[in-house]
């Protein structure tokens, strides 16, 4: 007989790669809800993720209304590709995504990473991605800690109980 | 479900310590509870305990941040570890259901 053994999670290093409000909003509820559990949560935005800590795109994410299977009408209807390509839509599905999230108290993307800040979590751009979207430090968010190499990344991701999550 | 004795009243509370019975809930018993969570209780956390206690209903960090007794950074300072889980436990409340 094996005796199973737990080990909790004490800290989480999350990594988000991508821009629209899915894959953002999953990696800042995780990280948030790491902090609000006691653990430790560092959060490393990296290629089209950094748009979520670029000041100016961060609070103007989108949802692909071309693409993805996901997408209904309201009241559940399939949602057409050809529609989603019309100009206007996805930025009006986005709003409305953005709308709903507000109403279940989900905050927009500064004043998330304010609460995640604000319980102790870090956030972190990556310095490859930044260089080749020629961005600065001055564009990113103050709520970002600093720049970091993959090296640097893994060199915070340790320790005993931590897990690296790719979003 | 267990039995517990706290501040000399004995109370059923879940397996995570919440009470089972709110209206059994006095300042006493959230003291005790406070003292198990290493959390010595002042008059700020008694604020922040009564307005969870009123606004159970779809409670989440942002609204204590929201509420003027505190901000969400003051808050984790005052309820260290999860403040939260930690401060509806103490103001006798079901456990949050939300993710936020």
């Amino acid at each position: 007989m094996t005796e199973k053994k737990d080990t909790q999670v004490k800290k989480v290093a999350i990594v988000c790669a991508k821009a629209s409000i899915e894959d953002v909003y999953a990696a800042l509820v995780m990280a948030n809800g790491a902090v609000m559990e006691g653990m430790e949560a560092k959060l490393f935005f990296t290629f089209f993720g950094l748009d979520a800590i670029t000041k100016k795109y961060m609070n103007k994410l989108h949802t692909a209304t071309v693409g993805n299977p996901g997408m209904r009408m309201p009241g559940g209807l399939p949602f057409p590709t050809l529609l989603g390509a019309i100009p206007g839509v996805e930025a009006g599905v986005s709003a409305m995504m953005r709308n709903t999230m507000d109403k279940l108290d989900i905050p927009p993307v500064d004043e998330f990473l304010d609460m995640i800040t604000a319980g102790g979590g870090e956030i972190y751009a990556c310095k490859l991605a930044m260089d080749m979207f020629k961005l600065e430090k001055e564009d990113l968010s103050d709520h970002v800690s600093s720049v970091l190499t993959i090296g640097d990344f893994y060199a915070i991701a340790g320790g005993e109980g931590s897990q690296i999550i790719f979003t | 479900m267990a039995q517990k004795t706290i501040a000399g009243v004995n109370l059923e509370v879940s397996d995570e310590g919440y009470l089972a019975d709110q209206t059994q809930w006095t300042e006493e018993i959230a003291k005790e509870i406070a003292k198990e969570e290493n959390i010595e209780l002042t008059e700020k956390h008694f604020e922040i305990i009564k307005f969870i206690r009123e606004n159970e209903s779809g409670l989440t960090i942002r609204k204590v941040g929201k509420s003027g007794i505190v901000d969400i950074k003051g808050f984790y300072d005052l309820f260290p570890g999860g403040p939260l889980k930690i401060s509806t436990k103490i103001a006798g409340i079901n456990k949050p259901s939300s993710c936020v």
